[in-house]
């Protein structure tokens, strides 16, 4: 019984070699795609975007900072509830208000831009503002191309400026 | 005489597929970034630009909701590297396991005080236990040293400053005067792209 099973193994095994051996790749398949489900689930597909910020280096002294024209300046305060302040000028300015639409400063950079040549905007946040207003505020500059443009402590004075505001 | 369909059960040839999906898993083994997973979760400010973040060398400061600050610098032996001249700093020696511990973390937000029993603790723990944050303000400025300590180690290093939305700017004004205190003047915010008809 056994020498005759062992002789239909080798038989069977004989005649497999003629053949040629077929393995059943069905369970490499099943690890494959087991790995390439893991991988596929732990890859990060898209790098996220990122927005370049260039500060300019403290200076040394009050000599080496940079004088802006009144004429030129243009200060955005950001403040609560996503909200712009701005004005012109710095003596006796006229405090207005508008926002983050298209309508809103969109259009009052590029209107500005195009009556005052060099126009340099300061960007001043208060404590309410967010740093998706920050974001945003960046993003329409580079948006209306505006080169001259500085993020700057807020002073006291703006802060009250904004205070008495009224539409 | 036709062989008759469905007499026999038919045998598919594997070979193909297995190329193939190993083709797949060598290109994902390959170009494959593991998540990096953040202590907070955290959405992104939304803006148009379309700079890709570089991938190496990279500190990221993850600013919570709330301004908790946390750090992550890449490279295993640069962390390393970052926890000794640390310790130097601060006169902790680190063992080797806590070294270790710390080549395995991405983000941390713990004072360089109570890094040492942080790092302590069962990488489970740590995942649960409260951050406090990275100290920045002017009574104590941390972030300010980690910083200059992985410019020492790598100076390659860029930055990155990961926000939420909602994270108070005041916090974002401090990292950035830190940054540029040390003359890192040049660093980035990491965004999500805008959906084009917002």
């Amino acid at each position: 019984m056994d020498s005759s099973n062992t002789d239909q193994t080798r038989n069977r095994r004989q005649s497999m070699v003629g053949q040629g051996v077929e393995i059943d790749m069905t369970p490499m398949t099943d690890l494959a795609f087991l790995l390439l489900t893991f991988f596929m689930l732990t890859t990060t597909f898209s790098q996220p975007q990122t927005m370049e910020v260039v500060m300019p280096a403290k200076p040394k002294d009050d000599t080496q900072e940079q004088a802006v024209k009144e004429s030129q300046a243009l200060t955005l305060l950001l403040s609560a509830d996503d909200e712009i302040f701005w004005y012109q000028g710095i003596t006796d300015p006229l405090i207005q208000k508008t926002d983050f639409g298209e309508k809103g400063i969109h259009k009052l950079l590029l209107e500005l831009q195009a009556s005052i040549p060099k126009l340099m905007v300061l960007i001043k946040a208060d404590e309410k503002a967010t740093y998706q207003n920050l974001v945003d505020i960046l993003d329409e500059m580079n948006s209306t191309q505006t080169r001259r443009y500085a993020v700057v402590d807020i002073e006291p004075e703006d802060k009250a400026l904004i205070k008495s505001y009224t539409p | 005489m036709r062989r008759l369909p469905g007499k026999k059960t038919p045998r598919l040839d594997m070979n193909p597929m297995v190329d193939l999906s190993f083709l797949l898993v060598t290109f994902f083994m390959l170009t494959t970034q593991f998540k990096t997973e953040d202590p907070v979760q955290v959405q992104m400010p939304e803006s148009q630009s379309r700079v890709k973040l570089p991938e190496q060398d990279l500190v990221t400061i993850l600013v919570s909701e709330e301004g908790t600050i946390y750090y992550s610098i890449d490279g295993k032996f640069t962390r390393k590297r970052l926890l000794n001249r640390m310790g130097q700093k601060h006169g902790i020696t680190f063992t080797d396991e806590e070294r270790y511990a710390f080549s395995l973390q991405s983000s941390f937000g713990v004072p360089v005080a109570g890094l040492k029993s942080w790092l302590g603790m069962a990488p489970n723990d740590r995942k649960n236990v409260e951050q406090p944050g990275i100290p920045c303000d002017s009574s104590l400025n941390e972030l300010e040293d980690w910083i200059v300590m992985s410019r020492v180690v790598n100076p390659s290093v860029r930055v990155a400053i990961k926000g939420d939305q909602k994270t108070p700017y005041p916090v974002v004004r401090r990292i950035m005067k830190t940054l540029v205190a040390h003359k890192v003047t040049r660093f980035n915010f990491i965004t999500e792209l805008e959906p084009e008809n917002g």
